[in-house]
C-alpha cells in the first residue's frame, strides 16, 4: 500500500513538473510613443486598421495560434475603445485564449506599465511564470512554443538568463541607415555560441557615423563576439518573472530597450543575462511608424504573414476574395468596368469605385465611395472615405470618414486623420499631417509623456471641436475642414524617413553626398588603432595618449562654457566646474586657459553673423562678458602666451573667419586686461624665429606690437622721468 | 607564381639579450641545433616559394646571416640578403629595399617563425580575392607554455586573452578590423560604415596575427611612400588598409584599372553586380555591393587566411618563446625539426660520447661531438655540438648551445647556456641565461639570473 502511495505521489509530482505552465502573454496595447499622431489622438494605435484589420487583431490571432492560453491586455490611452473592440470582436469569449484587460491611465511608458503589472501581481499573482511580452502592434506568425521551451531550459541551467528576445535578419539600407521598417539601425553584439546578448545600440539618426564601442572586458571574456548590423529587433520577448521585479527595482526604467536592456547589460552586480533567438523562416515585425505601416501592409498583401492574410478568416474579419496579381476584392464591391485595379491592391466591402479610376498598390477599406477618374497609388484608404471625381492620391494614409472633394491632390507622405475634409482642388503639401484636432500647443519635449496626456484630454477636445471648426477658416480650402499640423522643430528633417512615401531620389542623392563628405572627416575623428600614436611619436609608450585626452578635455570645457553662456551661470560656478574637469583630466592651468578661450571664440564663430565686423562684435561681447572667467586662468605670462598660441591655431582652422580679425581681437584682449603686454611681446619674440608660414599673424599685428613696444618704452621713460623728478 | 618573398629577419633583438650577441643575430639562434631562419626557409621551399629576399637589420648581422645562407642553401634557393639600418621598423625596412621589389605581389614573412602553416595558402587566398593585403591568422595558444615547462610561465598565462583583436566578415574571408589588444584602453571601437556594409562582423580575440602577409606591391609601396610616418607593418600599414577599405585612395594597378574600365559608369557596374547576384555564380563581396551603391567609390579588399587549429605556430620573440620552441621542436612538434628520432624519442648524434650510468631521456637532443661524463642525467633538453659536460651533471628543460663547457656536479634547470660559455664545478642554475663566452664561477647557486658582461 505504502509503496503504491509513494509511487502515486511521485507520478503526480512528475506530472506537475512536466505539465507546462500556462502560457501567458502581456500585450501592451499602447505604444507609449507619438509617431502615429495625429491619428492616435482619436483612436488608439493598436486599433488602427492594417489591411482592414486592427493591428491588435493580428497580434491576438497570432498569440492564440502560437499556443498562448492567457493574454493580459494592458490598456492605457483610449482604454475604453480597446475594451469595446475586444468585446465586439468576441476575443473575450474565445475558447482557447483567455483575454483579460488591465487598465491604467497613469502609465506613461512601458516601464510604468510593467511596474503596474508587478503591483497587481502582489495582490492577484496572475503571472505564474515565464511570459511573452509583446506590444499590440506586432504582426507575426512565428511559433512561440519552441522559443519558450528554449528559454525555460536555459533558465533552468542558468538562473540569470531572464529574457530571450527574438531578432530577425533585415539589412538596413547603407544609405539611410534605416531598416526597411523605418526604424533606426541597430547594432547588437551576440556571443555566437551561447547567443547571449552582449551589446545593444540603437543608432539615432543624429549620430549616424562614428564607431561602435565595445567594452574591452567583453572581448577578454569572450573569445568571439558577433557584432551585427543586419538584425532587426522584433520586440517579442520571452521574460521570466524577474523582469517585472527588475522594473519595480529600477523605477527609472521607462523604455524596454533604451533603459531596460541597456540597464541589464551594463549592470554586472546582478549579473542578469539576455539571450537572443534568431527567427529565420517566420515573419515578425512591429509597426512602429508610418513607414513600417507601409512595409507591413505590403508584406501582408504579399502573404508573408500567412495565415494572417486578407483572404483567410481570423480575428473576426470578413475574408476577401483573392484574385490574380495579389488583388483582394470583397464580393460586394462595386467596380466600374472602366476602373483599373492594379497589382497588390485590396478593396473592402461595400466600396464603390467609379469610372476610369486607377488603383495600384493600395488598400481601400469598407464602405468607401470613389468617384470617377481618381488615381490612387501606394495609399491606404480606411473605411467610409468619400473621394470625389478627379482626385489624385499618392502614398498617403486616409483615415475613416474623410471627404476629399473633387480635384484635390494629396502629395506623397500625407496623413489625413479622421473626418477631415479636403476642399475642392486643394493640394495638400507633401508630408503634411492633417487633423480636425488642433495641434497641442504645449509640446512636451519628452516624447514618452505626450501620449498619455492626450488620452485624457481627447474627450474635451472633441466636444469643443465643432464650434472651433465653424468659427475658424479651414486650412484645407474654403470647403475643407481640418488643421495642418506644424512639424515640430528638429523632426522636420526626419519627416521623409518615417513617412509612408518612398524616399525621394534627390534626398537619396543628398545623403550619398553627405556620406562622402563625412567619410573624409571620419578619419581624423576616429583613430581606430594605435596608428595615431605611432604617427605622432613611435617611442611614446605611454598608454594614455595625451593628445586624445586634451581633445576630450577641450570638448568638455566647450560644453561647460556653452551651457554657462546659455543659462547665464555665475563665473565662479563655471570656474569650479572647469577646475573639476582640469583635475579629472590632469591638465595644466594653461590648458584650461587655452580650452576656455577656444570655446569662447568658437561660440563667437558659431553665432550667426554676416560679416567680419559682426563676428568681431560677437567676439567682443563674449570676451567682455566672460573675461573674468578667462582672467581666472591667465594669471601667469605663460598661460597668456598659451591663449595667444591657441588663438593662432584657431585662426588657421577652416573657415578661417577669425584670421583677418587676429589683431583686432588681440587688441581687445589687451584692452580688457586679459593679456598683458609682456605676454604679447614675449609671444612675438618666440615667434620671430619661426618659419615664414608660421608668421602670418605676427606680421598682421606688427604695428600693434610696435605700438606696444613704444608704449612700454615711453612708460619706462616716464618712470625714469619721475625718478629724475624726485 | 609571381610572388616575391621578403623575410624580415630582424637584427640583434633587444628582448632576446643575452641570447643574441654580435656573433649570433636573432635569425641564427639555434632551435634544436639549427638556426631559426632555416625553419622559415624550409617552410617556404616546401611551398615552392624560392625567390627570397632576407632583410637583416645592421651590416654585421647581414654578413653573418648571408654567410650562413650561402653555406647552407645556396644551391636550393635563390636568396638575396639585404642589410637595412637598425630600428627603422618593418615598414622602414620595406621602404629601404623597395628597389628590390618587382613582382606583382609580395609575401612578407617574419624570420623568427617556427611553424608548419603553409604560406602558399596565403598566397593563393590573396590571388583568389585579388586582395590588397591578406593576413594569416592562427589560433592563439590557449595557456602559454604547456604544463611540462615548469619554468616561468606566469607572465604568459596572464594575458593571452587579448593579444590581437580581429574582426571578420561572416564567411571569415575578409578582415574588417584589427587592433592590438594591449593598445586598446577601454573600448574597442568598430567603424560603423564598414560594419554596415558587411552586415555582420565577428570580433575574435582568440586569433593571432602570424606575421605572414601578402601585399599587393603597388599598393604597399604607395602607402609606404604616402605615409612616411608609418613604421610598422602590423601597427600602421595593416590597420590603415583595413580601415580605409571602403574608401580606398590607394591607386589600383593595371588589373584594377581594367575592372574600373568596364564599370566606368555606375550603371554598368551595377549591372555587373546584379547579374552576378542573379546568376548566383559567386556572391559578390560586400565591397562590390557597396561600390555599386555609391558613385565614384573605390574599395579594396583585405583578406584573411585562418590556419588550421592543429597547425603549430611559434614566434621566437622572447626568451620564454625560445625555450618553448626548443622544447616543442624535439617534443610534441618533432616533425618540424627534420630529424629522425630514436626509439627513445630522442636524438643522440652518433659521434656524441656518453659516460657510464648517464641517462638521456626522451625529448632530448645531443649534438655532434659532444661529450657527457658519468652519472649524468639529461631530460627534455637540447645540447649543442662539441659541448663538454662533466660527471654528475643534471640538465633539465634547458638549452645548451655549441661548445659550452659544464663542470662536474652542475645542475641546470630551465636555463639557456650560450655557446662557449663555461660553468665551473657544482654551479646550480635555475631559470638563468648565460651569455656566450661567460664563465660562471664554481659552487654558486643562482636563480632567475642573467649572466652577461656589461
Amino acid at each position: 500500500m505504502g509503496g503504491q502511495k509513494k509511487g502515486g505521489a511521485r507520478v503526480s509530482e512528475d506530472a506537475e513538473e512536466q505539465s507546462p505552465q500556462r502560457l501567458q502573454a502581456i500585450l501592451l496595447a499602447d505604444s507609449f510613443a507619438t509617431k502615429f499622431r495625429p491619428v492616435t489622438l482619436e483612436r488608439p494605435k493598436v486599433l488602427l486598421p492594417i489591411v482592414n484589420v486592427p493591428m491588435i487583431g493580428y497580434t491576438l490571432a497570432w498569440l492564440e495560434y502560437a499556443g498562448i492560453e492567457e493574454v493580459f491586455v494592458f490598456c492605457c490611452a483610449h482604454a475604453i475603445q480597446i475594451i469595446e473592440y475586444l468585446e465586439k470582436s468576441e476575443w473575450y469569449s474565445h475558447p482557447n485564449l483567455v483575454v483579460r484587460t488591465i487598465e491604467s491611465h497613469k502609465s506613461i511608458s512601458a516601464g510604468d506599465a510593467l511596474r503596474y503589472m508587478y503591483e497587481q501581481q502582489a495582490e492577484t499573482s496572475q503571472i505564474q511564470g515565464d511570459f511573452v511580452l509583446v506590444s499590440g502592434d506586432t504582426v507575426s506568425n512565428m511559433p512561440l512554443a519552441d522559443l519558450i521551451q528554449e528559454h525555460r531550459e536555459r533558465k533552468k541551467k542558468d538562473e540569470k538568463a531572464i529574457m530571450t528576445m527574438a531578432i530577425k535578419q533585415s539589412k538596413s539600407s547603407s544609405l539611410t541607415h534605416q531598416s526597411r521598417l523605418g526604424t533606426d539601425q541597430l547594432f547588437i553584439a551576440v556571443d555566437p555560441l551561447t547567443k547571449q546578448l552582449l551589446h545593444y545600440e540603437e543608432d539615432k539618426i543624429d549620430h549616424p557615423r562614428g564607431s561602435v564601442c565595445l567594452d574591452k572586458s567583453l572581448l577578454e571574456s569572450n573569445p568571439s563576439v558577433l557584432v551585427s548590423n543586419d538584425m532587426q529587433d522584433c520586440y517579442i520577448d520571452i521574460c521570466s518573472p524577474e523582469v517585472l521585479s527588475l522594473f519595480e527595482d529600477n523605477f527609472d526604467y521607462q523604455h524596454l530597450r533604451r533603459h531596460f536592456v541597456k540597464g541589464v547589460l551594463v549592470d554586472d552586480i546582478m549579473g542578469y543575462k539576455i539571450f537572443t533567438h534568431e527567427i529565420h523562416s517566420s515573419y515578425a515585425a512591429r509597426i512602429d511608424n508610418f513607414r513600417s505601416y507601409d512595409t507591413v501592409s505590403k508584406d501582408i498583401i504579399q502573404r508573408w504573414t500567412y495565415p494572417y492574410v486578407p483572404d483567410i478568416n481570423f480575428s473576426g474579419n470578413r475574408p476577401l476574395k483573392l484574385g490574380r496579381q495579389g488583388i483582394y476584392r470583397a464580393c460586394d464591391a462595386v467596380l466600374s468596368r472602366s476602373a483599373d485595379v492594379g497589382a497588390s491592391s485590396v478593396i473592402g466591402y461595400g466600396t464603390k469605385i467609379g469610372d476610369g479610376v486607377k488603383i495600384l498598390n493600395s488598400v481601400i477599406g469598407n464602405g468607401c465611395s470613389i468617384g470617377s477618374n481618381v488615381v490612387i497609388e501606394g495609399s491606404y484608404i480606411w473605411n467610409n472615405v468619400t473621394i470625389e471625381d478627379g482626385c489624385e492620391i499618392r502614398n498617403a494614409i486616409v483615415c475613416d470618414g474623410v471627404k476629399i472633394r473633387a480635384g484635390a491632390v494629396l502629395e506623397p507622405g500625407v496623413v489625413l486623420s479622421f473626418n477631415v475634409v479636403v476642399g475642392r482642388d486643394f493640394v495638400v503639401p507633401a508630408y503634411s499631417k492633417v487633423s480636425l484636432l488642433q495641434q497641442p500647443t504645449t509640446e512636451d519635449s519628452d516624447e514618452e509623456l505626450e501620449y498619455a496626456d492626450s488620452s485624457s484630454g481627447t474627450a474635451d477636445h472633441l466636444s469643443g471641436l465643432n464650434l472651433q471648426m465653424e468659427s475658424k477658416a479651414s486650412e484645407l480650402g474654403p470647403d475643407g475642414a481640418g488643421y495642418i499640423w506644424e512639424v515640430c522643430e528638429g523632426a522636420h528633417d526626419e519627416e521623409w524617413k518615417h513617412s509612408v512615401a518612398p524616399i525621394p531620389k534627390d534626398k537619396l542623392a543628398e545623403i550619398t553626398q553627405a556620406i562622402d563628405d563625412d567619410d573624409t572627416d571620419d578619419e581624423s575623428v576616429v583613430p581606430t588603432s594605435g596608428e595615431l600614436k605611432s604617427d605622432a611619436d613611435s617611442i611614446n609608450t605611454d598608454m594614455n595618449d595625451p593628445n586624445d585626452d586634451y581633445c576630450y578635455f577641450e570638448k568638455e570645457v566647450e560644453g561647460t562654457v556653452l551651457r554657462a553662456v546659455e543659462e547665464n551661470i555665475k563665473v565662479d560656478l563655471v570656474t569650479l566646474e572647469i577646475n573639476g574637469l582640469r583635475l579629472s583630466y590632469n591638465m595644466e592651468s594653461a590648458d584650461c586657459a587655452g580650452a576656455t578661450f577656444y570655446s569662447m571664440m568658437k561660440l563667437a564663430v558659431d553665432t550667426p553673423h554676416n560679416s567680419a565686423s559682426e563676428l568681431y562684435k560677437n567676439a567682443a561681447s563674449i570676451i567682455t562678458k566672460w573675461k573674468e572667467l578667462l582672467g581666472f586662468y591667465v594669471k601667469k605670462i605663460d598661460e597668456q602666451i598659451e591663449v595667444i598660441m591657441k588663438f593662432e591655431e584657431m585662426c588657421q582652422e577652416p573657415p578661417k573667419e577669425l584670421g583677418p580679425l587676429f589683431t583686432q581681437i588681440l587688441h581687445l584682449l589687451y584692452d580688457k586686461d586679459v593679456l598683458q603686454e609682456d605676454a604679447i611681446l614675449r609671444w612675438a619674440e618666440e615667434k620671430a624665429g619661426a618659419d615664414e608660414t608660421d608668421k602670418v599673424y605676427l606680421k598682421q599685428c606688427e604695428t600693434f606690437i610696435q605700438w606696444l613696444k613704444e608704449a612700454s618704452e615711453e612708460e619706462d621713460e616716464d618712470d625714469e622721468d619721475e625718478e629724475d623728478d624726485d | 607564381m609571381d610572388f616575391q618573398v621578403v623575410i624580415l629577419a630582424g637584427g640583434f633583438s633587444s628582448n632576446l639579450v643575452p641570447l643574441v650577441s654580435k656573433e649570433v643575430p636573432k635569425a641564427l639562434l639555434p632551435v634544436a641545433n639549427r638556426p631559426v631562419l632555416s625553419y622559415v626557409l624550409d617552410l617556404l621551399e616546401s611551398n615552392n616559394l624560392k625567390d627570397l629576399i632576407v632583410v637583416v637589420e645592421g651590416e654585421d648581422a647581414a654578413l653573418k646571416v648571408g654567410g650562413w645562407i650561402s653555406s647552407a642553401c645556396v644551391d636550393r634557393l635563390h636568396v638575396e640578403v639585404a642589410a637595412v639600418a637598425e630600428n627603422i621598423g618593418t615598414a622602414g625596412a620595406l621602404r629601404a629595399i623597395a628597389h628590390h621589389l618587382t613582382a606583382k605581389d609580395i609575401l612578407i614573412v617574419s624570420g623568427d617563425i617556427v611553424s608548419d602553416i603553409p604560406p602558399g595558402a596565403v598566397a593563393a587566398t590573396h590571388r583568389r580575392h585579388d586582395a590588397v593585403v591578406t593576413v594569416m591568422l592562427c589560433a592563439q595558444p590557449v595557456s602559454g607554455p604547456s604544463e611540462s615547462g615548469g619554468s616561468s610561465g606566469k607572465d604568459k598565462t596572464k594575458k593571452p586573452a587579448c593579444e590581437d583583436i580581429v574582426g571578420l566578415d561572416s564567411w571569415k574571408q575578409f578582415l574588417l578590423y584589427i587592433a592590438k589588444g594591449t593598445e586598446i584602453k577601454k573600448d574597442t571601437r568598430v567603424n560603423k560604415s564598414i560594419l554596415c556594409a558587411a552586415g555582420k562582423m565577428e570580433l575574435r580575440s582568440d586569433l593571432m596575427d602570424s606575421h605572414i602577409y601578402a601585399f599587393k606591391r603597388s599598393v604597399l609601396q604607395e602607402v609606404l611612400d604616402q605615409k612616411p610616418a608609418f613604421r610598422s607593418l602590423k601597427q600602421d600599414v595593416l590597420p590603415y588598409l583595413v580601415r580605409t577599405q571602403l574608401r580606398s585612395d590607394v591607386s589600383s594597378d593595371q588589373n584594377n584599372v581594367e575592372e574600373n574600365g568596364n564599370g566606368k559608369d555606375n550603371m554598368q557596374n551595377n549591372e555587373v553586380v546584379l547579374s552576378q547576384i542573379l546568376s548566383n555564380a559567386s556572391l559578390p563581396s560586400f565591397h562590390q555591393v557597396y561600390e555599386s551603391g555609391l558613385d565614384s567609390r573605390k574599395t579594396h579588399k583585405c583578406c584573411v587566411y585562418i590556419a588550421d587549429e592543429s597547425k603549430i605556430f611559434v614566434r621566437l620573440n622572447s626568451i620564454q618563446a625560445f625555450m618553448d620552441v626548443n622544447r616543442d621542436v624535439i617534443g610534441d612538434a618533432n616533425h618540424l625539426s627534420g630529424y629522425s628520432f630514436s626509439a627513445h624519442h630522442n636524438i643522440v648524434h652518433p659521434s656524441a660520447e656518453l659516460g657510464s650510468k648517464t641517462t638521456v631521456g626522451p625529448h632530448c637532443m645531443l649534438g655532434e661531438g659532444s661529450q657527457v661524463g658519468d652519472k649524468c642525467s639529461v631530460k627534455r633538453s637540447v645540447i649543442g655540438r662539441h659541448c663538454r659536460i662533466g660527471s654528475n651533471v643534471k640538465i633539465v628543460n634547458s638549452v645548451v648551445m655549441d661548445h659550452a663547457t659544464i663542470g662536474d656536479g652542475c645542475s641546470i634547470q630551465g636555463s639557456v647556456i650560450c655557446s662557449n660559455a663555461q660553468l665551473q664545478e657544482r654551479a646550480t642554475l635555475r631559470d638563468c641565461q648565460v651569455e656566450a663566452g661567460y664563465i660562471v664561477c664554481a659552487g654558486g647557486e643562482h636563480k632567475g639570473e642573467t649572466f652577461a658582461r656589461r
